[in-house]
């Protein structure tokens, strides 16, 4: 397992690029993922700005928060048929469960059921894990709920 | 029983140093330090550890600390990178002049100018002439293995020598992995107690460090300096026997990827060997002989057993992420110095990589390789040094 992002000038709302690679066997190639088997957008206007494809392998999965029907964005992204769309509308479920715009827990939600690597329970023990230390119990609920409602509510098109 | 953690490379060493418990540990908090020393700090006030911290206003005020509390007689460490390393410069001589065995991770970045922060060996590379031990790490594993190790080479009674372990800048220090930690008690068991020898603190002996010495002995102690790196080599061997029965992990003084009948290889330090190593498979796998060497001691440098090792494959490529500027790149210089001496020796040839983070790619490694098999039935080298990924 593998898990880094590209360091730059980073501030809150300017774009970053994160990888991880699950593998296993031992990771050893240490650079960017080149060809994604999936790519999460987190913030869906950066569709308008960088080519978010780029590498895209034939059976790439693209897992995007957006309000947007995901058929809409699959004619945006002009995917392959093999290719799969995947939409949540991470933002508001974040804002029902814990009342801020912080989209992260939806979306691991929906990356978990697209790609099937772990069950959803495995993840709600890790959540739970992680943020147990540092959050009280109203903020690890509502991102337990979060990464639930990002699980169940994804549409594909 | 080992413990499967996701750390990150600075997390993992800074939890070696945790388990090592050393006594003093200099700390300049302020960039270039990495968040290592920040989580150390964190298990200092947590009361993790018994390590006393000294914050100082420098790196060259880091590393002074460190000697001042070494040769009082205590167990010592400290962490930096890039800038910070070369600030620390002078004092460096002095810790290993005094024969001081400060262990010290190096987080490899760039330096300035122009100001960068990213992945690059510079740093350690213009530390190589110091006296120090180098130890370097592909991932986090490694460096964290090399931090536990680093401490039984350097106290080694007939080494007493400072060490630095280097690992990759943002590529390994800031990047999370999959790991083994060994509980805190076996590292406790393998490090051991700290042996002193001559402290200051030993109040009934006085003695002095660092005085004057002219032209009457001076050479001579520097010779005694380069005698005893001649022993550091089969100390690191012991070490990693017995560091391979505690963990399972075996270590050398260097480390060969299907190398023994290969017919074109690349030397390369660090993460960029992990990348490499791939490469090499899929060029097997076309029925091209490639392989890798991937020095882990660079200081005191192998030159024999690198020889020996080299010394049947028909062109080999050295793979530098630092450059001596109007000189070649400081891996090449010793692996040419090493094959030197041979009779019949591989065409050797140069390739600067991956300056101030830039990636390398599985491309890069299968255009070296390439350009190797292309040497290896020609014969012919065509630009002994070049820069590779470069825009131009």
């Amino acid at each position: 397992m593998q898990a880094f992002p590209e360091y730059g000038p980073e501030r809150a709302g300017a774009p970053l690029r994160a990888y991880n690679r699950v593998a296993s066997k031992e990771l050893r190639m240490h650079c960017p993922v080149l060809e994604p088997d999936v790519v999460t957008v987190v913030d869906a206007t950066l569709l308008d700005s960088i080519n978010i494809a780029e590498g895209a392998k034939d059976n790439t999965a693209f897992v995007i928060n957006t309000t947007k029907d995901p058929k809409e964005i699959r004619a945006k992204l002009k995917a392959g048929p093999k290719q799969r769309v995947v939409t949540v509308d991470a933002t508001k479920i974040a804002l029902d469960c814990f009342g801020r715009a912080m989209p992260n827990s939806p979306m691991l939600g929906a990356v978990c059921k697209v790609t099937g690597l772990i069950s959803i329970d495995h993840l709600l023990d890790d959540v739970r894990k992680s943020f147990g230390k540092k959050f009280s119990q109203k903020i690890i609920d509502g991102n337990l709920e979060a990464t639930k409602r990002g699980y169940e509510e994804v549409k594909e098109g | 029983m080992a413990k499967v953690v996701a750390v990150t490379g600075n997390e993992a060493c800074a939890n070696a140093l945790r388990q090592v418990n050393p006594d003093v540990c200099g700390i300049y908090p302020i960039t270039p330090q990495t968040d290592m020393m920040q989580r150390f700090a964190s298990y200092i006030a947590d009361g993790k550890v018994d390590t006393e911290s000294i914050l100082v206003e420098s790196e060259h005020s880091s590393m002074s600390a460190c000697i001042g509390a070494a040769a009082a007689g205590g167990r010592v460490v400290t962490a930096t990178s890039s800038q910070g390393l070369a600030l620390m410069w002078e004092m460096l001589h002095i810790a290993s002049g005094d024969r001081l065995p400060i262990i010290m991770p190096v987080v490899n970045r760039a330096l300035s100018a122009p100001l960068n922060i990213h992945g690059d060996h510079s740093d350690a590379m213009g530390a190589r002439d110091t006296g120090w031990i180098q130890l370097w790490s592909e991932n986090g594993q490694e460096a964290y293995d090399n931090t536990i190790q680093a401490f039984r080479i350097g106290e080694h009674m007939d080494i007493r020598l400072p060490v630095m372990v280097c690992l990759d800048g943002f590529i390994i220090s800031h990047s999370i992995e999959r790991m083994e930690y060994l509980e805190d008690q076996e590292v406790k068991d393998f490090v051991g107690p700290f042996k002193n020898f001559l402290p200051l603190l030993d109040l009934d002996k006085p003695k002095s460090y660092g005085p004057l010495i002219l032209t009457d002995l001076y050479h001579e102690y520097k010779r005694a300096q380069h005698e005893v790196m001649t022993k550091v080599k089969d100390v690191v061997l012991d070490v990693a026997k017995d560091f391979e029965k505690l963990s399972g992990r075996k270590y050398g003084i260097f480390e060969t990827y299907r190398l023994e009948d290969a017919d074109i290889a690349i030397v390369i330090l660090n993460s960029a060997a992990g990348t490499t190593k791939d490469v090499i498979d899929e060029f097997r796998n076309k029925g091209i002989e490639a392989g890798l060497l991937k020095p882990r001691l660079f200081r005191p440098f192998p030159f024999e057993e690198v020889a020996e090792a080299l010394k049947h494959v028909k062109a080999v490529c050295v793979m530098d992420r630092a450059d001596s500027f109007g000189g070649y790149g400081p891996l090449f210089m010793e692996v040419a110095s090493a094959l030197y001496p041979l009779e019949r020796k591989p065409l050797l040839l140069n390739k600067v990589y991956g300056l101030g983070g830039r990636d390398y790619l599985p491309s890069h490694a299968a255009q070296v390789l390439t350009e190797l098999h292309e040497i290896s039935r020609s014969g012919k080298v065509n630009v002994l040094k070049e820069y590779i990924g470069v825009r131009e």
